[in-house]
């Protein structure tokens, strides 16, 4: 610390509530959503919690879930600081196709797979850093910058792949979408590390709390001697890696690198994801691991409708009904009902250092 | 000119939370003049003005037009009754032709379309009958402000024609665009408009209307005809005695100086002239200036809000570099903005973050302030300045405006400053805290932090300051010092000789 | 020459530039055939992107057309399929759901105060889920009308076909421009994308304005539908997929600012025939491959935005 703490009086006022206990924690209205879909699951298919040990990994419907959730719940986990910042990035999907199309292209063509896996997150990189330029430099509404790589990045994609499914038979690669470690599939693993390294990342350090001051008032930042431009730079090129990730693992999953279908509409869901997990598209507070949560949620109603026997495309309509109603609850008229934000503040218990 | 007010405001009260924005106040417009509206931010102007053109409902007192009363539901109600409004950010539409501009929403039209023609020679015809001779078809944006505010009466006169109320019209414009505008509002005075005049241009309220009333602090302080007042009545009028504060105190008149902490040098921009200013420890230099005098813009130079064009700025002697907020934080500078709610506080953020916000930002991003360290730093600058929150973790903009505004405060004495700017540190303040803001700087000078305070009211410039610089025109006019420094001589200064010109 | 102009100028600059050049290369590009197929091939895009034009003029996005539209092809193709319905008929039921689809998104824009991307993000959900829902397969359409529509043409001098499609576009084109610069609401919907609170103040009902402005962007996506069924007699869910994309590509290629305000219906026509003749000229040239398309089309919009972002720079507000 560079500043000398001088004589901690005793405050008047007690100026911090203790931690939240967990119970509270529990009654967020994310976690009874998630539980309350899970329970409609359970209803519907009985074996639905059962876990089974088989080949050195966990099976069961909702190790499923996880591992199905983990390409959106990886792409929320960048997509939040983006809308923390009060931006959007909708090229996301197209980015997860670049980044498969240049892993698959690069082992079919001898190198080695951690080269690239190295290049594949490179691409996601550059990705994000052009939408950060656009949004900084060049000062163009996140919302339009990023469509610009949204129509185009899948081309590029193509233009990798040139147009082809390229498959490989890669193990690094193919672990990395279907491979287990301890018994959790990789892309479990992989959006639980990064998510906590996220999530660490913004609270031990000031990102965080910087981010969420960008967000909430842009020229009050400034004014307080923030540099917005160098953290918005950050965030976006963040979205990308985290898109070249969950691109990563899609391409590993289906041994191939499919430009078209990579990744599509998945930038949809990731939004749906960060807003589910209460981070609000006006920018402000903002919680990783309630977005990764909102993944979480958007997959067991997928799952749901699956198990359940609907056509696959039908959870676009129960999506639709899971916007809606929280646009109701976000609404102006609704937040005058009752003042109730979902707040993202960091409440773990234990930040010392 | 009859007796019958075309527009009366009869004990009108807005409060807003706490806050009487407007505290039973009269106001009456007659037909054919030009009656001028004056005050300091703050003062209750644009709520009076909201109120008469019927953006605000009164929460007490009646508006009556020609002697009946009325409600005004909204500004296009209040139009069909005949009231029209300007405002200084014209409110027209900047991408369209002027002809749409003036016949929006009441184009004739012919088997569902727009009569283009008939509505262009019409334009044509009206902004004619304002000297205009421009082409009505061009984009309004492509026009200079002043042909811009002259669209916007022509529209407000054509569609309302009882009273015109312009709100600081003459904030953008050149002296010669003033007089063009000055030459139209005559020529519809002349026709029996009654028209409410509002600017912070003394020398046009003079040069242009009939009475002026003006409020302070939401009330009114008087109605006379311009004719029996010269600038400086106006001035002290305006600037008046409100809290009652000590006189300047002696020790302050001593000359009593520390080393010079900062100094600018030939600091200044388009439109801004280049001054020169050092500021010492333990001194503060008072900013005595009306509204649109320059006063803001030396502040936001001083920290790099706008960039300086040349100059150089120089902390305990040594140069820096200061193009941007950030590098006046990492000099040692805090500012405290005049637009709290816009420009300085983060109002979703807890009363704990908005005030080690600076700090964070001056430590950079990876030498976070742990939650123990933010908590003792909240709970240490809250105690001293007497923050009332129930507790700091809840959102900033739960606190009234002076706790939000000493929040602000300790933000920047959190960052231990070599010097503060403090932009209307009391507007908007109730008298309680407004006096505990005013000890606040007391002490904070006692301490030796370098100040530079921007305010209002004379006379709490006067009770803290050690220096004071009064501007006007966007210059620094004088500077007095010690037993110089006195509430009439600031006014006179303020007034100036521009003023004294007229007839 | 007015600002808005300068867009719309190099829109049309670049079209010919790029035809001349196509044409340079493959001569068998200039003729009434290739100008017929044009028409035709991209007539549900066409008519899609002057909705979309509305809308952002009106400084909003609307994300669900592409949905929409496969919502009508199904929609359309079960009313005549399954409920025996004259296809005239189950047009006009179609345009009406979809019309009421756009005022209830309108609305809930108004009303919630919503950002428009994200309600009509739901928008294309639900329509999305919704056609899968009436029918997770394609429904192919036998009906005398469709037959005899899609055989219909008017010759052109030089061998060139102006299908039925092909006319709707051009009429929906010559519609919108009318609609656009000569009524009140073009006039107010110019105004909405100006200011909204300008355009309050001087009496837009920004209500019925904004609401009206996603119905018509979703009654011309029905119709697009329509014209995407008649083109391929087959109603489906997954049909027009990211069209939403190719219109606001078009609309923005077209010289409407994005952020709203500025621009031209006829516009949008040189847009969408821009990102025809990059289509045209990759089945022309062979050796191209189809991605190219999304790329250059990537390309073009990034240069348009960047221009407007120069243009515009003026009158424009920091945040």
């Amino acid at each position: 610390m560079t500043r000398p703490t001088v004589d901690l009086r005793p405050a008047s006022l007690p100026p911090n509530p203790s931690p939240r206990p967990l119970i509270t924690q529990l009654a967020r209205p994310q976690v009874m959503a998630l539980a309350a879909v899970l329970l409609v699951n359970w209803l519907l298919f009985p074996g639905f919690f059962s876990i089974t040990w088989q080949d050195g990994r966990f099976f069961g419907s909702l190790i499923d879930v996880l591992n199905r959730g983990a390409p959106v719940a990886i792409l929320a986990i960048g997509m939040t600081a983006v809308i923390a910042t009060k931006g959007v990035d909708l090229s996301v999907g197209a980015v997860m196709a670049i980044s498969g199309a240049v892993a698959a292209v690069l082992v079919t063509n001898g190198v080695s797979a951690p080269v690239a896996v190295l290049a594949a997150l490179g691409a996601g990189l550059l990705c994000g850093l052009w939408n950060g330029i656009l949004v900084t430099v060049l000062e163009i509404q996140p919302i339009i910058a990023t469509l610009v790589l949204m129509v185009a990045g899948r081309g590029l994609a193509q233009l990798i792949t040139e147009g082809t499914i390229v498959t490989f038979s890669d193990p690094v690669l193919i672990f990395i979408g279907t491979g287990s470690f301890l018994g959790f599939p990789m892309p479990v693993v992989i959006a639980l590390v990064l998510m906590l390294a996220a999530t660490l990342i913004v609270r031990r350090t000031a990102l965080g709390l910087l981010i969420e001051a960008v967000g909430v008032n842009r020229s009050a930042a400034r004014f307080a001697g923030l540099s917005a431009n160098a953290l918005l730079l950050i965030v976006y090129t963040f979205a990308g890696l985290c898109a070249a990730i969950a691109g990563l693992i899609v391409a590993g999953d289906i041994r191939g690198a499919d430009a078209n279908n990579a990744g599509l509409w998945l930038e949809l869901d990731a939004i749906l994801a960060v807003v589910i997990g209460g981070t609000s598209l006006m920018g402000g507070r903002f919680s990783i691991p309630m977005a990764v949560l909102g993944a979480v949620i958007i997959q067991a109603m997928n799952t749901g409708i699956l198990i359940s026997g609907f056509s696959p495309q039908f959870n676009l309509v129960v999506k639709s009904a899971v916007i809606i109603v929280i646009l109701v609850l976000q609404s102006p008229l609704m937040a005058q009902a009752f003042r109730r934000r979902p707040s993202a503040t960091p409440s773990k218990p234990g930040t010392q250092e | 000119m009859t007796d019958t007010p075309v527009l009366e405001a009869r004990g009108v009260v807005k409060i807003f939370g706490q806050h009487r924005a407007l505290d039973t106040v009269d106001f009456a417009a007659m037909p054919g003049e030009v009656h001028a509206l004056l005050g300091e931010n703050g003062a209750g102007k644009s709520t009076l003005i909201k109120i008469l053109t019927g953006a605000y409902q009164p929460d007490a007192g009646e508006l009556l037009l020609d002697g009946q009363p009325i409600t005004l539901r909204d500004p296009l109600h209040g139009q069909g009754y005949g009231i029209g409004t300007v405002y200084q950010e014209v409110n027209l539409l900047p991408n369209r032709s002027v002809a749409e501009n003036l016949f929006l929403g009441r184009q004739p039209t012919r088997f569902g379309l727009v009569r283009r023609h008939e509505i262009e020679a019409r334009a044509r015809q009206l902004m004619a009958g304002y000297g205009l001779d421009i082409d009505v078809r061009a984009e309004l944006s492509e026009f200079s402000v002043a042909v811009q505010q002259i669209v916007a009466i022509a529209r407000a006169v054509e569609l309302s024609g009882k009273v015109l109320v312009l709100d600081e019209p003459t904030a953008s414009l050149d002296r010669t665009e003033v007089q063009r505008l000055f030459g139209v509002i005559r020529g519809l005075k002349a026709k029996g408009l009654a028209i409410i005049f509002i600017t912070h241009f003394l020398d046009q309220v003079f040069d242009l209307a009939d009475r002026v009333t003006i409020l302070r602090n939401g009330k009114k302080v008087a109605t006379q005809p311009l004719s029996a007042l010269n600038t400086t009545d106006v001035v002290r009028m305006m600037l008046g005695k409100d809290v009652a504060f000590e006189h300047h105190p002696s020790s302050l008149s001593s000359g009593a100086r520390g080393a010079v902490r900062v100094q600018f040098q030939n600091i200044g921009r388009k439109g801004m002239a280049p001054f020169d200013l050092a500021v010492h420890e333990g001194e503060v230099v008072g900013v005595a200036g009306l509204l649109g005098s320059g006063r803001t813009e030396v502040a936001r130079l001083m920290f790099g809000v706008d960039a300086s064009e040349g100059g150089t700025f120089e902390v305990d002697g040594m140069p820096v570099t200061i193009r941007n907020p950030a590098q006046a934080v990492a000099a040692g500078f805090g500012f405290c903005p005049e637009d709290r709610k816009l420009d300085g506080i983060f109002g979703d953020l807890s009363v704990r973050e908005n005030i080690i916000i600076a700090l964070q930002a001056k430590l950079g991003w990876f030498k976070a302030l742990n939650r123990d360290d933010q908590i003792e730093l909240a709970g240490r600058y809250a105690e001293a300045l007497d923050i009332r929150a129930a507790n700091h973790d809840m959102p900033v903009r739960l606190l009234s405006g002076g706790n939000q505004q000493k929040v602000i405060l300790a933000r920047w004495l959190a960052i231990d400053p070599t010097f503060l700017i403090l932009d209307e540190p009391t507007r908007g303040i109730d008298v309680g805290a407004h006096a505990e803001i005013v000890r606040t700087i007391n002490r904070l000078r006692e301490e030796g932090l370098a100040l530079f305070v921007i305010s209002s009211e004379i006379d709490e410039v006067v009770a803290y300051s050690n220096r004071i610089v009064v501007m006007r025109d966007r210059e620094m006019v004088a500077e007095l010092t010690g037993d110089a420094i006195a509430t009439d001589a600031i006014v006179q200064a303020i007034a100036g000789t521009p003023q004294e010109v007229r007839a | 020459m007015t600002r808005s102009l300068r867009p719309l100028m190099a829109t049309t600059l670049i079209f010919l530039f790029a035809y001349m050049l196509a044409v340079l290369q493959h001569p068998g590009m200039l003729s009434t055939r290739v100008l017929g197929n044009f028409l035709t091939d991209n007539a549900f895009l066409g008519i899609a992107s002057v909705g979309m034009t509305f809308v952002i003029l009106s400084g909003g996005i609307d994300l669900s057309v592409g949905a929409v539209i496969g919502f009508t092809t199904v929609l359309v193709a079960a009313l005549i399929m399954w409920m025996n319905l004259h296809p005239l008929l189950a047009f006009a039921i179609a345009m009406i759901v979809a019309a009421g689809f756009g005022a209830i998104m309108g609305a809930a824009i108004h009303y919630l105060k919503v950002p428009s991307f994200i309600v009509t993000l739901a928008g294309m959900f639900l329509a999305r889920g919704g056609a899968s829902v009436l029918s997770p397969d394609s429904i192919g359409i036998q009906h005398e009308f469709y037959s005899t529509i899609s055989k219909s043409y008017i010759l052109l001098p030089g061998g060139g076909r102006l299908t039925v499609v092909g006319l709707v576009m051009l009429a929906v084109f010559a519609l919108a421009i009318l609609l656009a610069h000569r009524t009140r609401f073009g006039s107010n919907v110019y105004a909405l994308g100006g200011s909204e609170t300008s355009a309050a103040l001087m009496g837009v009902p920004v209500a019925r304005t904004t609401i009206t402005i996603y119905a018509l962007s979703s009654a011309l996506a029905g119709l697009a539908g329509i014209v995407f069924s008649l083109y391929t007699s087959a109603g489906y869910s997954l049909n027009a997929l990211g069209v939403e994309l190719d219109a606001i590509a078009a609309v923005v290629i077209g010289g409407t600012l994005l952020t709203g305000g500025y621009g031209f219906i006829a516009g949008t026509f040189i847009g969408v025939m821009l990102q025809g003749l990059v289509q045209t000229y990759i089945v022309f040239d062979g050796t191209l491959s189809s991605w190219w398309t999304k790329i250059v089309v990537g390309v073009l919009l990034f240069m348009f935005i960047v221009l407007q972002r120069l243009v515009f720079r003026a009158g424009s507000r920091r945040p």
